[in-house]
């Protein structure tokens, strides 16, 4: 077992046990903080994969913005962090029904791809060949998505504005 | 660095675990001990007081003496605080202002990771020190924890976007997110920094010299925002707060907010000189290179490194013995009506110039 090996389990345990902890805790903010390790395990195992710009991409976007916007919404809302979640077992079949067919397509995903495995030596950055793709191939998509979030952002800041008489 | 270890030790993990924890041992505990005398010597000085003078020469050994106090204080947990999450808060802030050390060159023999990704990856790996301290601000359940809590996260994300717009503009000049690369294209003397327009012809660097000084001022301002210092420092402010988001601890926990701190003080001041003042290099060339000893640049690359890097410190110290604190709506008008506007026309026109 190589140093590589080991550091996958561990990412690998911390994403299964805070992914649990945030599924099954009653306590809201418990669960918002472990749903913090869960996405911080997840761009650990990215940077091991090669994909460091997409690790810190996650890292920046998951745990930097929408989690930290995540817990504030809970902490600013008094009546939520007091009330206890429900966490017993209810509509048993419908979630078997679910949770199978999920799990059934996810797996044939895995078996049926022709993964792709390469050497881990030479690894080469992943930060310019991202550019390079994003302003070639793929300007017409970053440019609606840049249109998108401008929107998102003018719609926001209307909504929360408070009206002049 | 883990090159060198791993040729002694023949051992990826030990190699590994050594160099992670070299920038700790060599560098921040030692940094912290000095820094903290020195705050406490410079802001007396500047009050016309005198500062600790009984433990050793003029008080040079009042910080160990704090620390062997700290060691032996009763760890206090208060009855109606989240136990898990209060534990874990210190360790979390610390994790995170510690991380950013790995991508922080030191010398040019010297640095943690040569990931590509650098600056990239400081700026994110910082938001854990968000979630730490909105961690620590929730589980003392204490209501000045928690405002204090809010105060600084409010404050942390908003002043990240004029950081960010600001090293985004550089980035564009220098074409590299690597903070390494940045310091080696900085080369040779002080006129080659980044501050100064970087390592372009005469005539683009002239055109670009104002830009990347309000870069830098950009930059600096808002470095000391994310630090939580005067005069951005209302999320502990004393006579409204207690202690903001670390009023409950005690101990070494206490030490621990402390530790980190000071270790974020040097980071914030040693990405600036890394971006801006040349990084490690040497603003009048290198002794090593005229008497012809080549073992000894990385050690006159590490001096340089850390005289910049103090040089700022003190500054901020200066700031903070100097300056009133701003209130929350000031600083939320600092941050959105002033240094985001500047910072974005700032981008446009360095890209357009570093079209030419």
């Amino acid at each position: 077992m190589s140093l590589y090996d080991i550091i996958f389990y561990l990412f690998a345990l911390l994403v299964l046990v805070s992914a649990f902890i945030t599924v099954t805790s009653k306590n809201i903010v418990h669960s918002a903080f472990s749903l913090m390790f869960t996405l911080f395990g997840v761009a650990g195992i990215y940077v091991l994969l090669g994909a460091d710009f997409l690790g810190v991409v996650q890292l920046l976007v998951y745990v930097g913005g929408i989690l930290i916007l995540m817990i504030f919404g809970v902490m600013m809302t008094n009546e939520i962090t007091n009330v206890d979640i429900k966490t017993g077992t209810t509509q048993v079949v419908p979630a078997i029904i679910g949770v199978g067919l999920f799990a059934g397509a996810l797996t044939s995903m895995m078996l049926r791809t022709g993964w792709n495995s390469q050497p881990s030596e030479n690894m080469d950055t992943t930060t310019y060949a991202i550019g390079k793709l994003l302003l070639t191939e793929y300007v017409l998509i970053f440019e609606l998505l840049g249109m998108l979030l401008l929107v998102a952002l003018i719609g926001a800041a209307s909504v929360a504005r408070k009206e002049k008489e | 660095m883990y090159e060198l270890l791993y040729d002694i030790f023949g051992s990826e993990i030990i190699a590994m675990i050594i160099a992670a924890c070299m920038p700790l041992f060599l560098f921040i505990l030692p940094f912290a001990l000095i820094a903290v005398l020195l705050e406490r010597k410079v802001s007396a000085h500047m009050q016309d007081r005198l500062g600790p003078m009984r433990v050793g020469y003029h008080g040079i050994l009042q910080t160990i003496a704090d620390i062997l106090k700290l060691i032996q204080k009763e760890d206090i947990v208060a009855d109606t605080t989240d136990k898990k999450l209060f534990n874990m808060a210190p360790v979390l802030v610390f994790a995170g202002s510690y991380a950013v050390f790995a991508a922080i060159p030191f010398s040019g023999a010297f640095i943690g990771s040569a990931a590509d990704v650098g600056i990239f990856f400081i700026i994110a790996v910082s938001s854990i020190v968000v979630a730490g301290i909105l961690m620590a601000g929730w589980a003392s359940n204490n209501k000045y924890s928690l405002l204090g809590a809010m105060r600084s996260a409010a404050q942390i994300i908003s002043y990240e976007i004029p950081t960010a717009l600001v090293v985004l503009s550089i980035v564009m000049l220098t074409g590299t997110l690597s903070l390494n690369t940045m310091s080696i294209q900085q080369t040779a003397y002080f006129w080659n920094w980044n501050l100064f327009g970087g390592a372009a012809d005469g005539f683009v660097q002239l055109l670009l010299l104002p830009f990347t000084v309000v870069a830098f001022v950009i930059f600096y301002i808002s470095s000391l925002a994310e630090v939580n210092r005067t005069p951005f420092d209302i999320p502990e402010a004393e006579s409204e707060l207690v202690a903001g988001y670390h009023t409950e601890y005690s101990g070494m926990k206490f030490a621990m907010f402390f530790l980190a701190e000071y270790a974020n003080m040097f980071a914030v001041s040693a990405i600036a000189v890394a971006i801006f003042l040349g990084g490690y290099q040497s603003p009048l060339g290198y002794l090593g290179n005229t008497i012809g000893v080549e073992w000894l640049i990385p050690y006159e690359q590490l001096f340089w490194f850390t005289v910049k890097g103090v040089g700022l410190v003190l500054v901020q110290i200066w700031l903070r013995w100097t300056l009133p604190r701003l209130r929350v709506d000031q600083l939320m008008t600092v941050c959105w009506k002033y240094l985001i506007p500047y910072a974005f026309v700032n981008l446009i026109i360095i890209g357009l110039i570093s079209l030419i």
